[in-house]
């Protein structure tokens, strides 16, 4: 195991202190813009989020299921924009990391520097970006960089290990580990892919380690936790803004956590 | 524009898979093995004299190369210009489209995959896919814009006839765009036991340099015919239509070094080129219709084979460099050329290359008494349904 040859960032610190006292890291994912998302933001922080991901909404979002691509154009109907969605967050009282996800089209159109000014100046620490693999990420990983924007990389099961290493060492905040083959949204199982996943990069890293795409509800993000430092919750989140509101994230991520806060049963 | 300060070569990407700023791989990490293992694939088919003798092969026992010259008397004398066509249209499933497939389902066998993926606008690389799949054995399933399913009835028919699965993308603006969003997300969950068969000189590298490759067998042979006929002389202008751009491509690729005009025509409603800024969507970044936040434009065309917001990425070179112009004309305008080629030639060409046949007769004016070679990519067959509706009894 390599500990990080970079200086961590608060993101990166924030979740190896989580991760040190023993508490497993619960990530939920809000699509910016949707009818209630700040709401869905403060209620989701109250109840034992660690950190927020915001997605801010793209045309053609290639690694997202149903969920998540109604959930971007209904928030790109509604007018939303990377600036109006940034410019919401900076009101957001919450004491805990944010993290943007956006396709890499929202960051070059911007530019650059531009871009990672704007998320720091909205206090977002981190930004994942899904379509830009490492061999395309150096620009915006060096604005990222010296701005203090923490860059997640995704590591994903066709990765073969020589690759895996080159991922890690690259990434800040932490590492998302892609729980399965195939875009993000809801499963009636966890994929064994993903403890496979969370179990090849946490022998390879001291990074915490999350996975995310496929982890669908409250036991399977408990199942999950077994190997992994924590999981990110996207469509399982989004569909219950869509459905019911701020009010039923907040509750669910209340459920999740109090499902990984308990260790997995053994005679599942 | 002086056309002798130009590159006048054809680039082959490097590593990094650009044509000057533009294409790359702009993929989810899921994807990038399968990326370079097809890169490395298809260098070592391409350079294997038994792949390319088989390739060959069903080039010319299978799809009927090569394609003939056909020269426009008729229309020719009408326009005061020597119009000459290159019959893609003439191939086996009546299209360009056919050429990339069949190298794409080789490899794809030769890489061990039983199952490929397409994307389709019009639906012509569909059922080219669809009928390489049938004859190589492989599982095969399109992804069409619920749009395009509807205005191209006939070809979604002939993809069920051949065995394919049509699937409809109801995301966005429900055509050819969304349709590679769908194939995208599927491949990035099936990319272990799939083939993705890109159907344009677009996508991730190696695809774009791939598809050109295997598109060149038009330019290649359009030379040597066209200097068989023109007392070895090259065109003064070689002219296709483009969406994503692999038939115009195609015919460019034997011309580059040429001392020819390279005019590849836009529908005015996706003009990515002439209209769009450099963005990223789809691997590639390359020219697209975008917004000031980078969300990507609807394209609105008659012809459902162009209706499409971005562009290969060698087309965004060559315009960079000036070595080739991208002129777009106006549906109503793609609507006359149609019915001109059909009336004065009586060849029904496909509604995207009518956009080629719209530009010739604008600029026929200006380019009095030159050569003009035309790339009739695919035939008309597939529009008489949508025709009939537009035009309905006004024909008289």
């Amino acid at each position: 195991m390599k500990s990080a040859q970079h200086k961590p960032g608060a993101l990166e610190t924030r979740l190896r202190q989580t991760r040190d006292t023993g508490r497993k890291i619960l990530v939920p994912y809000i699509t910016g813009g949707l009818t209630g998302w700040i709401d869905a933001i403060r209620g989701a922080a109250a109840n034992g989020a660690d950190a927020i991901e915001i997605g801010i909404p793209f045309s053609d979002p290639v690694m997202d299921g149903p969920i998540i691509q109604m959930a971007s154009e209904k928030a790109l109907r509604d007018g939303a924009t990377p600036i109006s969605i940034l410019h919401e967050l900076r009101g957001v009282d919450v004491s805990i990391p944010l993290i943007v996800m956006c396709y890499y089209n929202t960051v070059y159109r911007a530019g650059h520097t531009r871009f990672a000014n704007s998320l720091r100046e909205a206090g977002v620490v981190a930004a994942i970006v899904p379509d830009l693999p490492l061999e395309e990420s150096a620009h915006w990983c060096e604005s990222a960089d010296s701005t203090g924007i923490e860059t997640v990389m995704l590591a994903a099961p066709t990765a073969p290990d020589e690759r895996l290493h080159r991922v890690v060492e690259r990434a800040r905040g932490f590492v998302y580990a892609v729980g399965l083959l195939g875009v993000t949204g809801e499963r009636t199982e966890l994929a064994a892919t993903a403890v496979a996943m969370a179990t090849r990069l946490k022998r390879i890293t001291d990074m915490p380690v999350l996975v995310g795409v496929g982890v669908s509800n409250a036991a399977q993000a408990q199942q999950a936790c077994a190997v992994a430092d924590g999981v990110i919750q996207g469509a399982s989140v989004v569909r219950r803004l869509l459905e019911e509101g701020a009010d039923s994230v907040a509750q669910y991520v209340g459920e999740v956590r109090a499902a990984i806060d308990s260790p997995v049963s053994s005679n599942r | 524009m002086n056309p002798k300060q130009v590159p006048r070569e054809l680039l082959t990407p490097g590593a990094d898979g650009r044509f000057g700023e533009f294409g790359g791989r702009f993929v989810p990490e899921t994807l990038v093995p399968a990326c370079e293992e097809l890169e490395r694939a298809f260098n070592e088919a391409w350079n294997d004299s038994l792949f390319r003798t088989e390739l060959d092969d069903l080039l010319r026992e299978y799809a009927g190369r090569p394609s003939i010259l056909t020269e426009c008397h008729n229309l020719g004398a009408q326009l005061g210009i020597r119009l000459i066509l290159k019959r893609e249209d003439l191939n086996h499933t009546g299209s360009h489209k056919i050429n990339s497939v069949l190298g794409q389902a080789l490899l794809a066998k030769r890489m061990g995959k039983k199952r490929i993926i397409a994307e389709t606008g019009a639906g012509q690389h569909g059922v080219a896919s669809a009928t390489a799949a049938a004859l190589l054995g492989l599982e095969c399933k399109v992804y069409m814009g619920a749009v395009d399913i509807e205005r191209q009835s006939l070809n979604v028919f002939r993809m069920k006839l051949l065995g394919a699965t049509v699937e409809a993308a109801n995301s966005g603006s429900r055509t050819l765009k969304d349709a590679v969003n769908e194939a995208m997300r599927d491949w990035v969950a099936s990319v272990e036991t799939s083939y993705y068969c890109i159907g344009s000189v677009m996508g991730p590298h190696p695809y774009p340099f791939m598809v050109r490759q295997f598109q060149s067998v038009i330019g290649k042979e359009a030379r040597k015919q066209f200097q068989e006929l023109c007392d070895g002389n090259d065109p003064n202008i070689v002219v296709a239509c483009v969406g994503g751009g692999s038939n115009a491509m195609g015919i460019f690729s034997g011309f580059i070094d040429a001392e020819t005009r390279l005019v590849g025509v836009e529908p005015a409603g996706g003009a990515a080129v002439g209209r769009g800024t450099p963005g990223v969507v789809h691997g590639m970044k390359s020219y697209l219709m975008q917004d000031e936040y980078g969300q990507v434009q609807e394209a609105h065309s008659i012809s459902a084979g162009l209706d499409y917001p971005g562009v290969g990425p060698e087309h965004s070179y060559l315009a960079s460099v000036g070595r080739a112009e991208y002129p777009s004309v106006n549906d109503q305008e793609v609507i006359e050329g149609f019915k001109l080629m059909a009336r004065a030639e009586g060849i029904i060409p496909a509604l995207e290359c009518a956009h080629a046949v719209a530009w010739i007769t604008k600029e026929a004016p200006k380019i009095q008494g030159q050569t003009v070679l035309m790339n009739l990519s695919g035939r008309g067959d597939k529009d008489v349904a949508q025709m009939m509706t537009i035009l309905g009894d006004s024909l008289s």
